[in-house]
């Protein structure tokens, strides 16, 4: 009989959650407190034990991750999973959890991540690029590096000036998503910036790497995050309404930049294809959608690649308020990577807050009647995309 | 050489890619070919991507092609590097695309879709970097 990922529709769900993040953007703890803290205040959320734990999941930049985590744990688990694509690590363990938690492989399972680049010393996007072994030459080093761009940043830049030419985009429509995330951020109380933005000041703040503006970047804060999976039936037995996992697709096209196929047009198409074919839904059924905003760009093409419009669209899909509060796609309702925070790898923090829009305890940011929500996360230099689909009991 | 090019920094060549750096010397640009597929591979890898050949060949280029996306960058992470400078992808006219800087003009004065060539940076060891210019 063939194999259908559908099979795995709503046989899952993410029973607890836990983030933090500070206004300041600095946290001083270090990353193993972090990762303890959110490990303990998920399982606390689930009504679940370190004892129930046979699954875990982690994304770090230094190997053996799990092996360490598990260690400090006291976790023997029986699924590991360090599974690294940057900033949508996340979001593929996830659907890892889910078909292991389906089989029957692990019954509680724990994705868990922390990092400190505000407090913990200076911040060096791409840092791990940075060493030669002639043995495993780094593309990045050899052909992009000697030419001076400044990465992650400047790979995003050339994505966005591409999208310019081509459909007409204006820094204004990517301005707009730098607007409509501070509003969201304007009620979450641990936003790193909170302040009302214009799309104005987006457009005057410090050029960098043009087309982009310091405005159209994510913030650099402290954070951390961890999300509790079991499966449906225990799922119901459990302190929490279940987000049941209805649908996952993870997909990418290239490593580096210049070996993007076409730098207007993502993996989110498939992943996100894939994922709500999963769930069974169509972008018009997605309540609130959590997108990973390293840059404007970054949501900008997610948005066009998940269906939501046409490709070469997303600017004029934008305007109005689309992505603002009681907009017609509430959108990083807890205030994204552009105003709440961004650790590196924002994507833990895209399940925990679309989590907490279907339980409907998303605070002064909860969307009225969430049902479904989208977490999709980015990683690389938008290489690596995994799209997860949560329903409501309603759903299922 | 150019007013707004920043200088090569360490720039590292891997084993693979040596007939690559060897024709920057002579100021060729020299692509990795596939004669089964007949198209360029870049960059240069032990197998061809489509068809798994291992018999990749070396191909002297046209040194032309347009600018397919560019971003302006104004600060940098070496030093007397001035800025704002050009980053953008060259699609080449055989098929191949490339991450170089555009130097010779100033940074208003590019535009995707631009025809461009190739003008070498010299490198202190002898090998050139391929930049383009309008």
């Amino acid at each position: 009989m063939p194999a259908d990922p559908s099979d795995l529709r709503g046989k899952v769900a993410v029973v607890g959650v836990a983030d933090i993040a500070s206004p300041s953007g600095r946290l001083d703890k270090t990353m193993a407190e972090l990762e303890a803290m959110m490990v303990k205040e998920a399982l606390n959320d689930a009504g679940l034990t370190l004892q129930d734990v046979d699954g875990l999941f982690t994304a770090r930049s230094e190997s053996m991750g799990t092996l360490d985590l598990a260690e400090r744990l006291g976790v023997h688990p029986t699924v590991t999973d360090t599974t690294m694509t940057g900033g949508s690590s996340f979001e593929v363990h996830v659907e890892h959890a889910a078909a292991a938690l389906a089989l029957g492989l692990c019954e509680v399972a724990v994705v868990v991540y922390a990092s400190t680049p505000r407090s913990g010393g200076a911040y060096r996007p791409g840092q791990a690029y940075r060493d030669w072994n002639p043995s495993r030459p780094s593309p990045m080093l050899e052909w992009e590096q000697p030419y001076g761009i400044s990465l992650p940043m400047g790979a995003y830049a050339l994505a966005a000036s591409r999208h310019m030419a081509e459909f007409g985009t204006t820094r204004e429509d990517l301005a707009e998503i730098a607007v409509s995330t501070r509003q969201w951020a304007a009620m979450n109380p641990r936003a790193r910036y909170r302040d009302p933005l214009t799309a104005e000041e987006v457009l005057a703040s410090k050029p960098l790497c043009e087309p982009l503006h310091k405005l159209d970047c994510c913030v650099v804060t402290d954070g951390a995050g961890a999300i509790v999976l079991t499966r449906a039936d225990r799922a119901r037995q459990l302190k929490q309404p279940p987000a049941y996992v209805l649908g996952a697709g993870t997909h990418h096209t290239h490593s580096i930049i210049s070996q993007m196929p076409d730098l207007t047009v993502t993996a989110g198409k498939v992943s996100g294809a894939r994922a709500m074919a999963m769930a069974g839904i169509r972008p018009a059924d997605v309540d609130v959608l959590e997108t990973y905003d390293s840059f404007t760009i970054t949501a900008l093409l997610s948005i066009e690649d998940l269906g939501f419009c046409k490709k070469g669209e997303g600017g004029r899909f934008v305007r109005n308020g689309t992505l603002r509060p009681g907009g017609r796609l509430p959108t990083n309702t807890n205030g994204g990577g552009l105003s709440y925070t961004h650790p590196g790898m924002y994507g833990i923090f895209l399940l925990v807050e679309a989590a907490r829009q279907i339980r409907g305890t998303s605070g002064q940011n909860q969307v009225e009647g969430v049902d479904i929500a989208v977490a999709h996360g980015s990683g690389g230099f938008l290489s690596a995309m995994s799209t997860v689909v949560l329903g409501s009991e309603a759903t299922t | 050489m150019s007013d707004n090019s920043p200088p090569g920094l360490d720039v590292p060549e891997s084993a693979v890619a040596k007939p690559f750096w060897d024709g920057t010397r002579e100021k060729k640009l020299v692509l990795q070919w596939c004669p089964e597929c007949d198209r360029s591979v870049h960059y240069p890898r032990e197998m061809c991507p489509r068809c798994m050949t291992t018999d990749l060949v070396w191909r002297e280029l046209s040194g032309r092609g347009v600018v397919y996306a560019f971003t302006v960058q104004h600060f940098s992470a070496v030093a007397d590097v001035p800025v704002p400078f050009v980053i953008a992808l060259v699609d080449l006219d055989e098929g191949a695309r490339l991450m170089s800087n555009i130097v010779g003009c100033a940074p208003t004065g590019v535009s995707v879709g631009m025809p461009v060539s190739v003008a070498w940076h010299p490198l202190a060891d002898g090998r050139a970097l391929p930049m383009f210019s309008k």
